[in-house]
């Protein structure tokens, strides 16, 4: 599969260290744009992509040919307006479409890397990206958005450069990694490292790959970031293309069928290293500690205006931790909103057609964009 | 618009920082932006409302004033004000205490029970007064804490706060509430409208 034609890529010559103590430079960075720069270059958004999102925010996505994973959210009219907007995406460092990840070859020792890559963290993520206001000339952002640990992107991203963002959207995040959300980490790591193909990482010399092990770890995963009302409304106890159950293992229920599905097409898109590789940095990511238990001081010297948004279902980064952001963010006096969107679709809720939530993301956004002209 | 904003907004200086508690659709935060030029921030426990919030550019917060007015620091806002929701909470006690710790002034305004028609309501039906105001059956209504003009002046001295300034709304009508004439604004003040301080 030769994805790279489609990919635009900036080559970042700029050193980047690293939090884990090495030091990278000229990597690639993988990023897609929609909508266009005006000429004053302050129409410009950074959307910051989850755990297994890419640069393809909307649209149809070059390489699975399938809707980008925001297109309900940004596109012509959309709550994120590219007729209005210039908006840029990059693909995470650490991740596998296109920008430097664990499938890029050493050059030093000519293989790929593997588990040689270097373990990278959200604030690497973020300071390897900032690289593209350079690249485009923005001195300022009009807004950071994300959700998931695109959410955790914005919270970093302010933080290290307050001055650079007008507006900031943390959407269903958190500032500190939960043990729970470390566990279910975990166990999709372990999932991996239990498949035999998985080679401690060096599959791709041997030219296979850990799909059984990869699609677990999605399978667990995607239960995460439903509701079991969700679950339980859509699927219920409902049998899979059969009148009753066949005592057996086969997927008698529609549940699990969807979740090997989920698993198996996942597989194809991603790679079981870069999983690795991006779950560790969300587990390492803890704001909090960053600022010696105080999280106010991550935003002390942004004026940045906030707007934080969750979800009633969302149990894997629950209301009261987005509230968390609120207060720490109300503690040095910042300008920031807030609201808990009612949905059932769980974590996922950002992703999907919840009209409440696109409707308060449409609104911030313009609002806060007419403002700098009145 | 509501009749009291325009006093709540009279007595409010020019470009101050304002917490507006219970901040509905947002009126009287827009009111207050446009006429006194007000860094105003406002919490509303209704997500609806939030959402009307938002649609017009305004920064609020989803929150229950109860519990959620303790993330703000002291002294955070020059003004918070609280607009007809006291009788609503479980301890106004608490609420006025932090309404004067978030911010260095408050203004509250309550709907006064005392009024005369409230008075009749109960005397000749023998039944909870439902007013306009006070629309609601004993059943269902928030106001689990009702009071008049003249309790609350009783209580700031309970709890021990300081009342700057008192204004009784009759018919759209604003007039000062004093000493000497508090017993008669009791009777035909729709709203008590005060400027606390601790």
């Amino acid at each position: 599969m030769n994805i790279k034609q489609n990919i635009k890529t900036l080559i970042v010559e700029k050193p980047l260290k690293l939090d884990c103590g090495q030091t990278i430079n000229n990597f690639p960075l993988a990023y897609e744009t929609y909508g266009s720069l005006n000429n004053e270059k302050d129409n410009a958004i950074l959307v910051f992509h989850a755990l297994t999102g890419d640069q393809f925010v909307t649209g149809i996505n070059p390489v699975t040919k399938k809707d980008g994973w925001w297109s309900y959210a940004v596109g012509s009219g959309k709550s994120i307006d590219t007729d209005k907007y210039f908006v840029i995406c990059a693909n995470v460092i650490g991740g596998c479409m296109g920008s430097f990840g664990p499938s890029h070859e050493n050059p030093k020792t000519k293989k790929i890397y593997g588990t040689d890559f270097p373990v990278i963290t959200i604030n690497d993520m973020v300071n390897a990206q900032i690289n593209l206001l350079d690249f485009f000339g923005i001195k300022k952002l009009f807004s950071v958005v994300g959700g998931s640990m695109g959410g955790m992107q914005v919270l970093q991203f302010i933080s290290n450069y307050p001055d650079k963002a007008k507006t900031a959207i943390p959407i269903a995040c958190t500032s500190s990694h939960s043990a729970q959300n470390i566990a279910f980490n975990e166990l999709g790591r372990q999932a991996i490292a239990a498949d035999h193909n998985w080679s401690d990482g060096d599959y791709n010399s041997k030219n296979i790959v850990p799909d059984k092990g990869l699609a677990v770890a999605r399978m667990a995963a995607h239960i995460t970031y439903l509701s079991k009302k969700g679950l339980q409304e859509k699927f219920g106890r409902k049998l899979q293309e059969r009148d009753d159950l066949k005592f057996g293992f086969d997927a008698d229920f529609q549940i699990e069928s969807y979740l090997r599905y989920q698993g198996s097409v996942f597989v194809d898109r991603f790679d079981a290293n870069s999983y690795l590789y991006i779950t560790r940095a969300m587990d390492y990511f803890d704001l909090v500690k960053q600022f010696n238990g105080n999280l106010s001081d991550a935003f002390k010297n942004t004026k940045a205006k906030f707007f934080i948004i969750s979800f009633t279902s969302d149990w894997l980064y629950p209301t009261q931790e987005n509230k968390d952001i609120v207060i720490a963010l109300n503690a040095v006096g910042a300008n920031v909103g807030f609201v808990e969107i009612e949905s059932d679709k769980g974590h996922d809720s950002f992703l999907l057609n919840v009209p409440d939530f696109l409707k308060a993301l449409k609104n911030f956004l313009d609002k806060s964009y007419a403002e700098k002209n009145s | 618009m509501k009749p009291e904003y325009k006093i709540i907004s009279d007595l409010i200086e020019k470009d101050a920082k304002v917490l507006d508690v219970g901040c509905d659709d947002g009126t009287l935060m827009e009111f207050l932006k446009t006429n006194k030029n007000a860094n105003i921030r406002g919490i509303e426990i209704s997500k609806e409302k939030v959402q009307i919030c938002i649609a017009k550019g305004l920064t609020v917060i989803e929150g229950n004033a109860e519990f959620d007015l303790k993330q703000f620091p002291n002294d955070s806002f020059e003004y918070v004000v609280l607009g007809q929701t006291l009788q609503a909470f479980i301890n106004p006690e608490t609420v006025i205490r932090e309404l004067l710790r978030v911010g260095n002034k408050a203004i509250v305004t309550i709907p006064n029970f005392g009024h005369w028609k409230v008075r009749l309501n109960l005397l000749f039906k023998g039944t909870m007064p439902i007013t306009n105001s006070l629309p609601h059956d004993w059943y269902n209504t928030p106001n689990i804490h009702m009071c008049t003009i003249k309790d609350f002046v009783r209580f700031s001295k309970i709890i021990n706060f300081k009342i700057f300034k008192s204004l009784a709304l009759i018919n759209e009508n604003v007039s000062d509430i004093n000493n000497s004439n508090l017993i008669f604004k009791n009777l035909f003040g729709e709203l008590g409208i005060f400027l606390i301080e601790k």
